[in-house]
């Protein structure tokens, strides 16, 4: 009898989720392994809403439009294909997460109501109070948990993936977890696994993203030999609240909803980001709301208080129409700042909260330029058998992300990433299954002693003040404004940083839920990703996006209209550049 | 800030069946801080207010803006989220402990399982044909909208269990969170379609007749969800639901 095909996703997020409803669908069951029970994984962070031109207020708003402004958004560096499959896929997308019962906001007709958001004057953002991530990741949950009764799926939750296991040919035939309980390294076969492992906030220290956010598995498949591609696009959110422990995400729908940018001038609110952009006002793109809050700031010196802080204001919205689209985060900043944003300005600063980069991905399209739904070439990495999904891969948002476009990627990933590894198991001649058992043994082997090693560290560094350290590296040098003296020193630093990794006490030599010894592996993955962020931001002297050079303050579409990948070696990494598909539309200038 | 200190004390336990101890800290305060924040300066030092290096204590977390539910715990005696605990309003030393209704794992960190196999028991999903284009979903008014959102908003935290007499390790309650989820699920057009199977799963060993009415649960909850009116909407639901049972209906 032939052995029944498996696959495995890592990530239970939005897009590891739907990848695997998608395999159920196709028939195929699924392991799912994620660091966190999933519905505590990071999806729930995100708060606007979910962008589909369904055009249910008049405005003539279409999904070709969400395409080219996607792209403008993402300064022409988006491949287009995919982005385009994205957005004239929303609509059905936001409909089916209707028909799981997310609880969108209504019209008076019960029709999904829409918003505004950035880079746009449409009302294309379906949104579940300022919650919307919450409630999408929940219905997804829900369904899994169907075919998790159906017994479809089986969850590893509070599991850590260590690394892909490649055959001797090079195809990824499964990934080595481990049990965050009883720290056991075990070895899991797959015919393909999917990487839906989240972005990478925590390299920067603080940041929107939740704590589990490491990159930590991406950077371990980088280092096994898969591309990282556009690392060095980091998106900085222009509204968020800084704390001790994290930045916390101020939405951009707080604008969408009539919310206003300011800072005293002469005695009286000054609302630059209205006075320089007339037409999108306070929703230009948020790589150039950053720029602008980070020169009123840093250069004219104009902040609150002469502070890195600038006012955010609802103040003067109906308080029924805040807590009704907006309630959540004004819960968050009532509770965690303890003033009531219906009442006072909040103070915001930008904060690191999103990697337009990720895992290198292929994808298939027929000659007018549309993807080939099921081919086994969608989401796919450049190990065979190993696909990507969501934040963790690099391919919709080019330059910039658009809001509110996140949970549609994450969402529109998993229909592809599914179908994809469903394609590619049908084709392959041979089943991980009827592999010979050292493929398993020596990878689980490579491991146990990679873990034994981290487990003995007895030198004299804490683990936690090297992070510390790599967050205020990369926050002073990688983020909204980079000068490449500054970049050189920040990957000389990391070096250091990476020296002193070797003279770590781990500080906890237990078997049981050893938190310490996860967090010392995954500092050393932050660390080799920062590297390709920092080098990678080196390299491309040139302004695009959210990476811009005041040396290079220009796009440069001659020398720099390509595809950054990293390619890991000893040595650090090694970049090649790759052409993006701009088929569908012509870049031009990028003008708001 | 201005030499202030923060005391922490700490519950401590290596694992399920290792004896329990309590371990003092002392860190700087700073502006704002939260819990979190606070345990984040004792895994950079892990050194007790008597000198011992100790290992650095074991909780979790992950969002850190009170919507996963993951940083549960019992903090100066009330269940709460410790990301959204601020240090000013707390009095010292702060006393941290993990929650008592769920098995330990260590330290702060215990096993909430039981609270997602809940979901399973009352089939917490909308039926559906396929993900596949079908057009949009079934009108809902704003008002029924507005309350479904107000249910959908639990992050299955362990709040509203930790606070409730008929919960215990061995007691085999369902709670309210999964309770509240029928009438969730029960409420949307579609998802009413399979009312019925949701409140037979109500029935029976740890159901909803097991509720003491105690109703500490509303109090408990951080994301105020009526909780209480839940249970009674699917009490009297499931009364309604006997009854045509009983009359062959």
């Amino acid at each position: 009898m032939a052995a029944r095909p498996r696959a495995i996703v890592v990530g239970g997020g939005l897009a590891g989720l739907m990848t695997v409803i998608k395999l159920a669908e196709a028939g195929l069951s699924s392991q799912l392994f994620s660091f966190v029970p999933v519905k505590r994984s990071h999806s729930v962070c995100a708060q606007g809403g979910i962008n589909a031109s369904v055009n249910t207020k008049g405005e003539g708003d279409s999904p070709q439009i969400h395409f080219y402004e996607t792209v403008k958004g993402g300064d022409f560096l988006a491949n287009q294909p995919l982005a385009r499959g994205m957005c004239e896929a929303a609509p059905g997308i936001v409909y089916l997460l209707d028909r799981m019962g997310v609880p969108f906001n209504r019209t008076p007709e019960g029709l999904l109501d829409f918003r505004g958001f950035g880079g746009t004057l449409y009302s294309r953002t379906a949104f579940a109070g300022a919650t919307t991530g919450q409630q999408l990741l929940y219905a997804l949950d829900e369904q899994v948990r169907k075919y998790e009764a159906a017994g479809l799926v089986e969850k590893f939750e509070f599991w850590e993936f260590l690394a892909a296991i490649r055959d001797e040919e090079g195809l990824c035939r499964g990934i080595v977890g481990q049990d965050l309980r009883s720290m056991a390294v075990r070895a899991f076969p797959a015919d393909a696994v999917c990487l839906a492992t989240g972005g990478l906030g925590m390299i920067f220290g603080k940041s929107t993203n939740s704590v589990v956010c490491t990159g930590s598995a991406a950077s371990a498949v980088y280092q096994q030999g898969a591309l990282f591609a556009n690392g060095e696009f980091i998106q900085v959110h222009p509204t968020a609240i800084p704390g001790e422990d994290k930045v916390r995400l101020m939405s951009e729908s707080a604008r969408a909803e009539g919310g206003r940018v300011w800072v005293p001038k002469d005695g009286t609110p000054w609302y630059f980001l209205e006075e320089k952009y007339p037409k999108y006002k306070n929703l230009v793109p948020r790589d150039i709301a950053t720029r602008e809050i980070f020169d009123v700031c840093r250069v004219r010196k104009m902040g609150i208080d002469g502070q890195d802080m600038v006012y955010l204001d609802v103040s003067h919205i109906p308080k029924e129409t805040l807590d009704r689209k907006l309630g959540g985060i004004l819960e968050i900043y009532e509770k965690f700042i303890g003033d009531d944003p219906r009442k006072v300005p909040m103070r915001v600063f930008p904060g690191m909260h999103y990697s337009m980069g990720g895992l290198w991905i292929d994808y298939e399209a027929d000659h007018h330029g549309n993807p080939v739904m099921g081919s086994p070439r969608n989401q796919h990495t450049n190990i065979p058998g190993l696909f990507a999904a969501g934040e963790a891969e690099y391919e919709y948002h080019g330059a910039n992300r658009l809001g509110a476009n996140s949970l549609l990627s994450c969402c529109y990933g998993g229909m592809l990433a599914g179908p994809a590894m469903a394609g590619y198991i049908k084709g392959l001649d041979r089943s991980a299954e009827a592999l010979p058992s050292s493929v398993f043994e020596t990878a689980t082997r490579r491991q146990d002693a990679a873990y034994a090693r981290i487990r003995g560290l007895r030198g004299s560094e804490n683990p936690y003040v090297i992070h510390h350290e790599l967050g205020k590296i990369m926050t002073e040098n990688v983020t909204v404004v980079r000068h490449n003296d500054k970049l050189q020193g920040a990957d000389h630093a990391l070096q250091g940083l990476m020296e002193r990794w070797h003279r770590i006490d781990v500080n906890d030599t237990s078997r049981w839920s050893n938190q310490a010894a996860s967090f010392t592996r995954q500092l050393w993955n932050m660390l080799e990703l920062a590297r390709v962020i920092t080098l990678g931001a080196l390299q491309r002297d040139e302004s695009r996006g959210a990476h811009y050079k005041p040396e290079f303050p220009d796009r440069n579409d001659a020398q720099w209209l390509k595809t950054t990948l990293a390619t890991w070696t000893s040595d650090g990494p090694r970049f090649t550049y790759a052409p993006v598909d701009t088929s569908l539309l012509t870049p031009e200038a990028r003008k708001y | 800030m201005d030499g202030k200190t923060i005391t922490l004390k700490v519950k401590r336990q290596d694992g399920p069946s290792a004896p329990p101890r309590w371990e003092e800290f002392r860190i700087p305060s700073k502006a704002n801080m939260n819990v979190i924040g606070a345990l984040m300066e004792v895994q950079r030092n892990p050194v007790t207010v008597d000198g011992v290096k100790t290992t650095p204590p074991v909780w979790e977390a992950s969002c850190l803006e009170e919507v996963c539910g993951s940083c549960t715990m019992i903090i100066n005696g009330r269940v709460r989220q410790a990301c959204s605990a601020l240090i000013d309003t707390l009095e010292q030393p702060i006393v941290l402990q993990p929650m008592r209704k769920f098995p330990l794992i260590r330290d702060l960190t215990v096993d909430r399982t039981r609270m997602f196999d809940a979901l399973r028991r009352v089939r917490a999903w909308i039926h559906l044909d396929g993900t596949y284009n079908l057009g949009p979903g079934p009108r809902v008014d704003p008002e029924t909208g507005a309350v479904a959102y107000s249910l959908s908003r639990c992050m299955t935290c362990g709040c509203c269990l930790e606070v409730c007499p008929q919960v215990t390790l061995t007691s085999s309650f369902i709670g309210a969170a999964a309770i509240s989820q029928v009438r969730f699920f029960n409420m949307h057009p579609t998802g009413k379609m399979h009312a019925r199977e949701r409140l037979d799963s109500l029935m029976g060993e740890g159901g909803l007749a097991d509720c003491g009415n105690a109703q500490n649960c509303v109090h408990a909850c951080p994301k105020e969800i009526p909780l209480t009116e839940s249970i009674a909407s699917v009490g009297r639901d499931m009364t309604r639901h006997m009854l045509k049972r009983l009359l062959g209906g």
